[in-house]
């Protein structure tokens, strides 16, 4: 669903945001991690974790039998621009446009 | 990845350019500009009105579920030159924002690909950047909703 991979969604939520300052002081953590610093059931947070990555602001990274979590700084500093959504309003619908104009041909 | 669709709005100017390549021949991208189905299409609302050519003009109109209108918006064509120019005026009713005067430059690239260059010009300054804030401000009530909505779940 698109909803679910909105930056702004994903931003309105306090235990999301929670979840960002932690990482903002330390770089990388296992979710397990992340997890002990609330009071929230572990698959919460999991759930918010899924968010934070489905919208990329978050990036998982293998390191040998652990999942660390990273922040995705080129997705934190379109945030602060708050011409992204306007930008990002017109892409999709020029993504349509193109999509619905290479199947008008065929359809003649 | 590199954006398709590139902005233009410097600081203090009531102007902005919109940017993109398309991969598509020319007359594809300017049919889907005149032709009232494939506007409906992309819009995603009603095509009440759209005269492609010099004097013509066009209304747009999206109601809800329940018949209210929920957007609804005017123009005027000034210049038509078909696969290179269309310049009109822009009006979203009963909003702040005014007219504003759009500039549209249709250009072949290689390869059958071509760009589309938008040049829209605002009333003042203020209007530009509240036009631009739009979408984020909603972005915002819409996350606010969704979670309030959850939340009206959970209880």
């Amino acid at each position: 669903m698109n909803l679910r991979r909105d930056v702004f969604q994903a931003l309105a939520d306090p235990t999301r945001r929670a979840i960002l300052l932690l990482l903002v002081a330390s770089p990388a953590m296992t979710a397990g991690a992340i997890a002990s610093n609330f009071d929230t059931a572990r698959p919460t947070v999991s759930k918010h974790l899924q968010i934070l990555t489905a919208c990329e602001l978050l990036h998982q990274a293998q390191n040998g039998r652990e999942v660390h979590y990273h922040l995705n700084p080129q997705k934190m500093k379109e945030i602060g621009d708050f011409i992204e959504p306007f930008r990002k309003m017109w892409e999709d619908r020029f993504d349509k446009l193109e999509t619905i104009m290479k199947k008008y041909p065929s359809k003649k | 990845m590199e954006q398709k669709t590139k902005i233009h709005a410097e600081d203090g100017k009531q102007e902005l350019e919109i940017t993109r390549e398309f991969d598509l021949p020319l007359e594809l991208l300017f049919k889907a500009h005149i032709d009232p189905g494939i506007v409906a299409q992309v819009m995603g609302t009603k095509v009440l009105k759209l005269e492609s050519k010099k004097h013509g003009s066009y209304q747009l109109e999206t109601k809800d579920s329940k018949g209210n209108v929920i957007f609804r918006a005017n123009g005027v064509i000034h210049e038509f030159d078909p696969n290179k120019k269309i310049t009109r005026t822009f009006e979203m009713e009963n909003t702040p924002f005014g007219v504003q005067l759009e500039i549209y430059e249709f250009e072949p690239l290689t390869g059958g690909a071509s760009k589309l260059t938008m040049h829209v010009i605002y009333e003042s300054v203020a209007q530009r950047d509240q036009v631009l804030k739009l979408p984020f401000a909603q972005g915002i009530n819409m996350a606010h909703n969704r979670i309030q909505e959850i939340a009206g779940k959970l209880k």
